[in-house]
């Protein structure tokens, strides 16, 4: 169970790796990565994924 | 010294250069940048006095610059698309380069040792500077450090201030702004589709409610630490252009400083909301009668040119481009002392200028304004575009203009009303007729066109078109040129019919 960010779509802004709780996201090779062992999907700690909840861009931040 | 804007375009031609002098022997003056230190309390003069974007009169002489340390946004707004720079609050464009703290900072002493003019650094963007609370407040401390001159600025919508005004307050950050589209809710549903607030994504009303709440909330606490707040309105016809009325007096009423009114961009090719839905952005003529309507007790700001996240250099006049990280790290080390000296050497020569020029135009007002007739109508005011680079004078040759200022002038003295981007007319010395529609277009509403020299061609197009183009003060002070027009025409139609 984990997210995945979809490279053509992120802006780089890095909303996600600021909210995450798990500190899953981090910036490499010129975008955001999630790393899905530590991606939980927020499940059990808020009512939806973070960064989900605060990306720009509809459809960036998909399940894994 | 720096050769970003030309001190020529600053000083005038050497130091020979005298005012306009009409034929009747009144240098004329009492124009536009009507703001200065008059019925200003002195601690707010001298907080504003070098900010080219709070000082109408000091963005002809000082530059700022915006470092786009801030990508991340907390907010949804339908004029702007992620997939680029926010389409209101900075231009559109390709999403800004990725700038860390560190290459902020350094980017800032580069610009300050080539620029001279330098008086402001800010954080606008791309995203909201408090959405990313410390890579801003890092900047900051950073630029702080090494050039403590330079005065510090954050724009922001407001969602997260009330939680870091003191921290702004410790930092010495005395200019902040805020973007108020409404005071409405119901309105915002139209403007915000969602917000991201306390590690939830809130929609429609419930989303404009909180984000009301915490705009008003972050107005009111910054007023009370002391800090100026500039109210930024985005105006959306059918949307909140009646509204903005309303959010004037709210935001005056709570201790905002400045109104700074400005068109929504709205384009298709930006892939906003508003652009895809095909929502119009006013017209010139619109934007000003709000801004006429809500012009009082609170100042309302015209000289706006929306610069992107990461302009740098005289408003109207960005440099950004040439100040890229891979540029900047290729750029010797500046000479950090060498370029302070070079800003108080160009300050304190700006100062006495500006004091120079502010008496002269006392002087000059009394003289043209009030001898307007009294027995008579007033001549109604007419709108002047003027080509200008800058030193509040006539300086730019009409074909290499990129834009114009546009002064009312009338019985009452002359002002700024707002200024009109164009196409540059002359590229390579010969004309473009398009691009001379484009502009007759741009100014149509114009009576004449004040610049420093321009061809017969283009004259002649203008004179069909009934803009009367006039190079006669080429390099003198644009009130002092304003009043002497006005005061020509005056006396051209008072001049008696002779009737046979």
């Amino acid at each position: 169970m984990a997210l995945k960010i979809v490279k053509s779509e992120c802006t780089v802004c890095g909303a996600c790796e600021s909210e995450c709780p798990n500190q899953a996201i981090s910036f490499k090779k010129g975008t955001y990565v999630i790393n899905p062992e530590k991606c939980t999907e927020c499940e059990g700690q808020f009512d939806m994924p973070q960064c989900v909840a605060n990306c720009q861009v509809d459809d960036c931040i998909v399940p894994a | 010294m720096g050769n970003v804007v030309p001190l020529s375009n600053i000083l005038g031609v050497g130091e020979l250069m005298v005012p306009a002098v009409d034929p009747t022997g009144c240098a004329s003056s009492a124009c536009g940048s009507s703001d200065g230190p008059d019925g200003m309390p002195d601690a707010v003069w001298n907080k504003v006095k070098d900010h080219p974007c709070y000082s109408e009169e000091a963005h002809h002489y000082y530059a700022r610059m915006h470092v786009a340390v801030a990508p991340a946004c907390n907010i949804q707004c339908n004029y702007c698309n992620r997939k680029y720079d926010c389409a209101n609050e900075s231009r559109p464009g390709v999403v800004s380069e990725r700038l860390s703290p560190d290459q902020a900072a350094l980017k800032v002493a580069a610009v300050a040792a080539e620029m001279p003019q330098l008086a402001v650094v800010g954080i606008a963007g791309a995203g909201d500077a408090l959405a990313n609370p410390e890579r801003t407040f890092r900047t900051f401390e950073l630029i702080r450090k090494q050039t403590p001159d330079i005065k510090l600025c954050l724009s922001t919508n407001g969602l997260a201030l009330p939680d870091h005004v003191d921290r702004l307050k410790e930092l010495d950050i005395d200019h902040l702004t805020i973007t108020i589209n409404m005071v409405d809710p119901e309105i915002g549903v139209q403007i915000y589709p969602w917000i991201f607030y306390n590690h939830r994504r809130w929609h429609g009303l419930e989303a404009s409610t909180l984000l009301h709440q915490r705009q008003m909330e972050g107005l009111e606490k910054a007023v009370a630490a002391g800090i100026l707040v500039k109210v930024n309105s985005v105006m959306i016809p059918g949307i909140n252009d009646h509204h903005l009325a309303e959010v004037n007096r709210r935001v005056r009423e709570a201790g905002a400083f400045l109104h700074n009114i400005m068109p929504l961009i709205s384009d298709p090719a930006h892939g906003t909301h508003f652009g895809l839905t095909g929502q119009r952005g006013p017209s010139p003529a619109e934007l000003k009668a709000l801004q006429d309507h809500c012009e009082g007790e609170i100042k309302v700001m015209r000289h706006c040119r929306q610069c992107r996240a990461d302009a740098i250099g005289m408003l109207g006049d960005d440099q950004g481009a040439k100040f890229g990280n891979d540029a900047v790290a290729a750029m010797a080390p500046p000479d950090a002392a060498a370029a302070e000296a070079a800003r108080q050497a160009y300050r304190q020569h700006i100062e006495a200028e500006r004091l120079e020029r502010r008496r002269n135009r006392a002087q000059v007002r009394a003289r043209i304004v009030g001898a307007a007739p009294r027995t008579r109508p007033a001549e109604p005011p007419v709108l002047v575009a003027v080509a200008t680079s800058g030193g509040e004078r006539i300086n730019v040759h009409f074909g290499h203009a990129k834009e114009f200022q546009v002064f009312e002038v009338g019985a009452k003295g002359a002002r700024f009303v707002g200024h009109r981007r164009v196409e540059t007319y002359c590229e390579g010395g010969s004309g473009d007729g398009g691009v001379l529609d484009g502009i007759v277009t741009a100014i149509g509403d114009c009576a004449a066109v004040m610049v420093a020299k321009i061809g017969d061609c283009p004259s002649q197009t203008l004179r069909d078109k009934g803009i009367e183009p006039i190079d006669r003060f080429a390099f003198g002070y644009i009130e002092e040129s304003l009043l002497t027009f006005f005061a020509e025409r005056r006396a051209a139609t008072l001049t008696p019919v002779r009737v046979a």
